[in-house]
């Protein structure tokens, strides 16, 4: 394939199936740095999926995939992985943050893991949660705090290796409207101001509303709205 | 929005003149849609023959825009009934989309379609709305916020219909 003009991450023709469960079936994407891009659809048709496979996370059956020019496909475990521990930034419905460790250690972690040194990490990482106004959590453990706070300490550590795409599946699904509109605002700022690309899976429209374009997914296959208006 | 009452409201806190009057309402409730200087008139009037406000001075000169007006007694009782009764929900059980669908439907169209134009529509407004209300003060924030959760519940009603075309579909094209 050839990526659309512009676009950081691009895939089409996607197709993957879970035994006789066809969760894909010639879904195709694309965003450009900098973009938020809301996936839309209901309950069980693909979404989760295509943002799996987008990320190196699943190997689709068919299809392809390009990030920054690069198909995915040619790459081994090694350099998917390492990719997506340094250019990509992950938020889920539920934080996923490890309960073990502390706020700060938590955000912290994706530069550890890059390698970067305790103190640096951790530096930044209190940045970042400054940034989403959550720094006074810095010494708690993920169980000492709140739904709302926990999601905003699972975005500021999406964000602090700078990724260039942060994945989001149901980032606010957990939380209630105003936590939900919180968390949005400050991913969508802190990431339009980074040129970072969101793909921003949800189902609720005053979610996608934070977004510059949506995407709708039913019976895996996708439908860029942008094309339908 | 009853004009009549908002104004009535805003007279509540002491006397004011017409044009007084229009720019605390554009302030406060016309962001959308601010009020022409004939409709302010004209309500005043209203209110005036009803016995809902009086006039309290005039200035020198002549004209409408001269008058200063102030609220009656009745006045207040209106604007307290006003404020106590509940607005009636709208059921919209009429709607144009719901129209729309069964009439693609029956005619072989693609409703589907339909439904999609109108979430990317519907969409759209949401965003210009979350975009306000990020740049906005709090009344902003309030007044976009309402219009979103309304939008949202089409949206809703929008996705659930999708879901059940082929049912719809059987329904309305079979008997
Ligand atoms: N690991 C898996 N094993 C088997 N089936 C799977 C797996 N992951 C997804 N599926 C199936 O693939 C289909 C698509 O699932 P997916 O999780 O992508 O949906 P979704 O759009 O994210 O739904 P939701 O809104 O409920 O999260 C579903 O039928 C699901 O049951
Ligand atoms: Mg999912």
């Amino acid at each position: 394939m050839t990526a659309p003009a512009g676009s950081l991450l691009a895939a089409e023709g996607l197709r993957k199936a879970y035994g006789p469960t066809v969760a894909l079936d010639g879904a195709e994407f694309s965003i450009h740095p900098g973009e938020v891009v809301a996936v839309m659809g209901p309950s069980g048709s693909g979404k989760s999926t295509l943002l799996h496979c987008l990320a190196g996370i699943v190997t689709p059956d068919a299809g392809s995939i390009l990030y920054d020019g690069r198909d995915l496909a040619t790459m081994n475990d090694a350099q998917r992985s390492a990719l997506r521990r340094s250019e990509f930034g992950f938020v889920f419905q539920f934080g996923q943050l490890v309960p073990e460790l502390t706020c700060v250690e938590n955000v912290a972690l994706p530069l550890r893991l890059n390698g970067t040194s305790r103190k640096r990490a951790e530096q930044t990482a209190l940045d970042w949660m400054r940034r989403l106004e959550v720094d006074d959590l810095a010494k708690k453990r993920p169980g000492e705090v709140s739904g709302g706070q926990g999601q905003r300490v699972a975005v500021a550590r999406a964000l602090v290796t700078s990724p260039r795409v942060v994945f989001a599946d149901e980032p606010t699904g957990a939380l209630d409207s105003l936590n939900g509109e919180r968390v949005m605002e400050l991913l969508t700022e802190a990431a339009r101001s980074a040129s970072t690309a969101v793909v921003l899976v949800t189902h609720e429209a005053r979610v996608a509303a934070y977004s510059d374009r949506e995407i709708v997914v039913r019976d895996g296959k996708s439908r860029d709205m942008e094309r339908v208006v | 929005m009853s004009i009549g009452h908002t104004l009535l409201g805003l007279l509540e806190s002491g006397p004011r003149h017409g044009y007084d009057l229009k720019r605390a309402f554009d302030e406060k409730f016309g962001h959308d849609r601010p009020l022409h200087y004939g409709q302010v008139y004209s309500t005043m009037s209203r209110l005036l023959k009803h016995g809902l406000v009086e006039v309290d001075g005039i200035e020198a000169g002549d004209g409408p825009e001269r008058k200063r007006y102030a609220i009656t007694e009745a006045g207040i009782t209106d604007v307290e009934r006003w404020l106590g009764t509940p607005e009636k929900p709208e059921p919209y059980l009429q709607s144009t989309l719901y129209t729309k669908v069964v009439l693609a439907l029956l005619t072989h169209r693609d409703a589907a379609d339909i439904l999609d134009t109108q979430r990317a529509e519907h969409l759209r407004s949401m965003r210009i709305l979350t975009d306000r209300k990020r740049k906005g003060d709090l009344a902003d924030q309030l007044i976009c916020d309402h219009a979103l959760f309304h939008l949202e519940a089409d949206l809703r009603w929008l996705e659930l219909t999708a879901a059940r075309l082929d049912k719809l579909r059987q329904a309305v094209v079979s008997p």
